[in-house]
């Protein structure tokens, strides 16, 4: 993994816009949507609950309560389908993954705020 | 057009199409490469080209013979050689002609040679894919071949039985992987799938054969 070149490829093809954002942030991610000839974009704002992979392979987990039921999405970060991503709110978190949040419903599964 | 260009193994990324569609892609450094030889018909009995791999070469690590030969044709800095037969259409090459990335093109089909990672001495089910046995449950028969031939007749085991033994560092081609993207500056072609042999491993990069 230590080539040049392909460290070269890597960041060529990596999108730079991507704000900065950790596991417990509260993110939106507007993904576009093609709908037969008409595009639009739909958002779907959560927790982020896991962070995975590096390079142009990364995807970050978001995890949202929709009408009572639990829902996650895995986005791929590079991915050109994904318009942009706008954090909300931060979160502070112990752990980078924040699977016990699935276990934990309403009042439990808060989050405190990052000074 | 040469029929090939010689190159190494970089490594494995994956790259979006812009469909938004993910590709698994390995990145060759392919060329620059320098025409060593021109093998005839006429002198040598058949139609061939030698390339050279241009890269970094100490002059006391090539043999003497070796030197000679890159001097006949006045080309420094080869290692790596291979000839490539020439196809019909081919035969505009000589010695000291300069083969780069840029006469592939993205989305034209190629075929890649390279020699496979050594797997030392290996046991029937990874060599052969045997399904071998369960891991529990009582089971002592885990990794095992199981019967390998009749006992009274005929008595020995026929020949060419797959058996354990050594795997992998022989020369393996993948036929038509796509190219996906090339950078003449860096000399970087990109295939989709994967590519035999190790990083950093010599590999032959030919135009589809079919």
């Amino acid at each position: 993994m230590n080539n040049a070149l392909l460290t070269k490829v890597v960041k060529k093809n990596t999108r730079s816009d991507t704000p900065e954002f950790r596991p417990g942030d509260t993110i939106r991610v507007h993904v576009k949507i093609r709908e037969a000839d008409k595009e639009r974009t739909q958002a779907f704002e959560g927790t982020v609950i896991a962070r995975k992979n590096s390079g142009l392979g990364e995807t970050v987990t978001v995890r949202k309560i929709s009408f009572g039921h639990g829902v996650e999405r895995i986005f791929p970060l590079h991915a050109p389908v994904i318009d942009r991503i706008d954090v909300i709110r931060t979160g502070r978190v112990r752990r980078s993954k924040l699977y016990y949040l699935r276990a934990l419903r309403g009042k439990a599964a808060r989050l405190k705020e990052r000074e | 057009m040469s029929p090939g260009i010689l190159g190494k193994k970089i490594g494995m990324t994956q790259v979006f199409r812009p469909d938004g569609q993910v590709v698994p892609v390995t990145l060759l450094k392919a060329g620059p490469c320098v025409v060593v030889q021109r093998k005839t018909p006429v002198v040598d009995g058949y139609d061939a080209v030698q390339l050279g791999l241009m890269e970094f070469v100490k002059a006391s690590r090539l043999s003497k013979p070796a030197a000679g030969h890159l001097k006949k044709a006045n080309v420094e800095g080869v290692k790596f050689t291979k000839e490539l037969r020439i196809r019909p259409g081919d035969d505009d090459l000589k010695p000291g002609d300069r083969i780069l990335v840029d006469q592939f093109a993205p989305a034209q089909k190629v075929d890649v040679t390279g020699i496979s990672k050594g797997r030392g001495f290996a046991g029937f089910v990874k060599r052969h894919h045997f399904r071998g046995g369960e891991g529990s449950h009582g089971s002592m028969f885990h990794r095992a071949p199981g019967s390998i031939g009749a006992s009274s007749y005929p008595s020995r085991v026929f020949p060419g039985m797959k058996g354990a033994g050594h795997m992998g560092t022989q020369q393996v081609t993948v036929r038509n992987l796509e190219i996906v993207g090339i950078d003449a500056e860096d000399n970087v072609l990109m295939v989709k799938g994967a590519v035999p042999g190790p990083n950093g491993g010599y590999v032959v990069v030919r135009r589809a054969k079919r």
